[in-house]
């Protein structure tokens, strides 16, 4: 968060790494950031974003073991959103080479390796924070169009 | 997620439905498969018209099957992507690897077979996965 964030509204969950709480991630930011009206694409995008991150989460963080991931999520002034997800998972060792489009620690489970790449793509920022043996945690912007300007913009079109 | 798998001679199509995530891939690649092992298909279309939501574990099961085809020569097609499906795919570059179409697959190549003489649908295996 930067100093000159301020918060509109703010939501904390936390979840145990089952695969059934990918869905219920997804529908949880959906129905909290639907109070900015975002766009279609736009809140495909971060249902897309998040559903990487909870699964690299339960998929990587606790590979075969049961943890809690948290996600918090905040709408920020500006229409921007804000969330962050935390796993106290194994941890990532290198992550530049994790960022690395295609590339997978997990070649065997039909994993792309696109996570943190789409993550990336369809969010505005991204940020991976982590420590092997303690947890990883992912940072992600998003601003969102407001319902205004693109009204504005459909009529200059 | 539910899939429905279509067999036409050496076609075969995969009409997904649903959320196609980590949680929902297993399933569905498990029964798609089977399909792959036992009727080594020269064609393979997999159609997403049913797909409300894809993130990457759906590139992984698209390029583990294209894998499997393109061992033995066959070719995958994908039909009926959504514009946010789509945007997935062409980031993990499957549109270099497989044929992108649109259209209705399976009024196209797999009904309508008990009208034509001497080819029948030799199977329809029909799965519902929780």
């Amino acid at each position: 968060m930067k100093r000159s964030d301020r918060i509109l509204n703010e939501v904390k969950l936390a979840f145990p790494s089952r695969s059934e709480n990918e869905s219920f991630a997804r529908m949880a930011i959906s129905g909290f950031v639907s109070q900015l009206d975002p766009q279609i694409d736009e809140l495909s995008d971060i249902k897309t974003a998040v559903s990487e991150a909870v699964t690299n989460c339960i998929v990587h963080g606790y590979k075969n073991t049961l943890g809690i991931v948290s996600l918090t999520a905040r709408l920020l002034v500006g229409n921007e959103v804000y969330i962050k997800i935390t796993d106290k998972g194994c941890g990532i060792e290198d992550i530049e080479a994790a960022m690395t489009p295609l590339y997978t620690s997990a070649p065997d489970q039909d994993r792309a390796g696109l996570g943190f790449t789409i993550m990336e793509s369809f969010m505005d920022s991204l940020s991976v924070k982590s420590k092997p043996g303690k947890g990883t945690s992912v940072t992600m912007r998003k601003k969102l169009t407001t319902r205004k300007a693109s009204d504005e913009n459909r009529r200059k079109a | 997620m539910n899939v429905v798998i279509y067999n036409n001679n050496n076609r075969c199509l995969v009409e997904l439905h649903g959320e196609l995530d980590h949680h929902n891939a297993s399933c569905a690649r498990m029964n798609i498969d089977m399909a792959i092992d036992s009727k080594c298909p020269s064609e393979l279309y997999m159609d997403f018209s049913g797909v409300t939501f894809m993130d990457s574990s759906g590139i992984g099961l698209v390029m583990g099957r294209y894998r499997m085809l393109h061992e033995y020569g066959g070719t995958l097609y994908i039909a009926n992507c959504s514009p946010s499906i789509s945007r997935v795919m062409h980031i993990s570059g499957m549109n270099k690897l497989a044929t992108f179409i649109n259209g209705d697959i399976r009024g196209k190549y797999f009904s309508g077979l008990n009208d034509m003489k001497g080819e029948t649908t030799d199977e329809k295996i029909r799965q519902d996965i929780k």
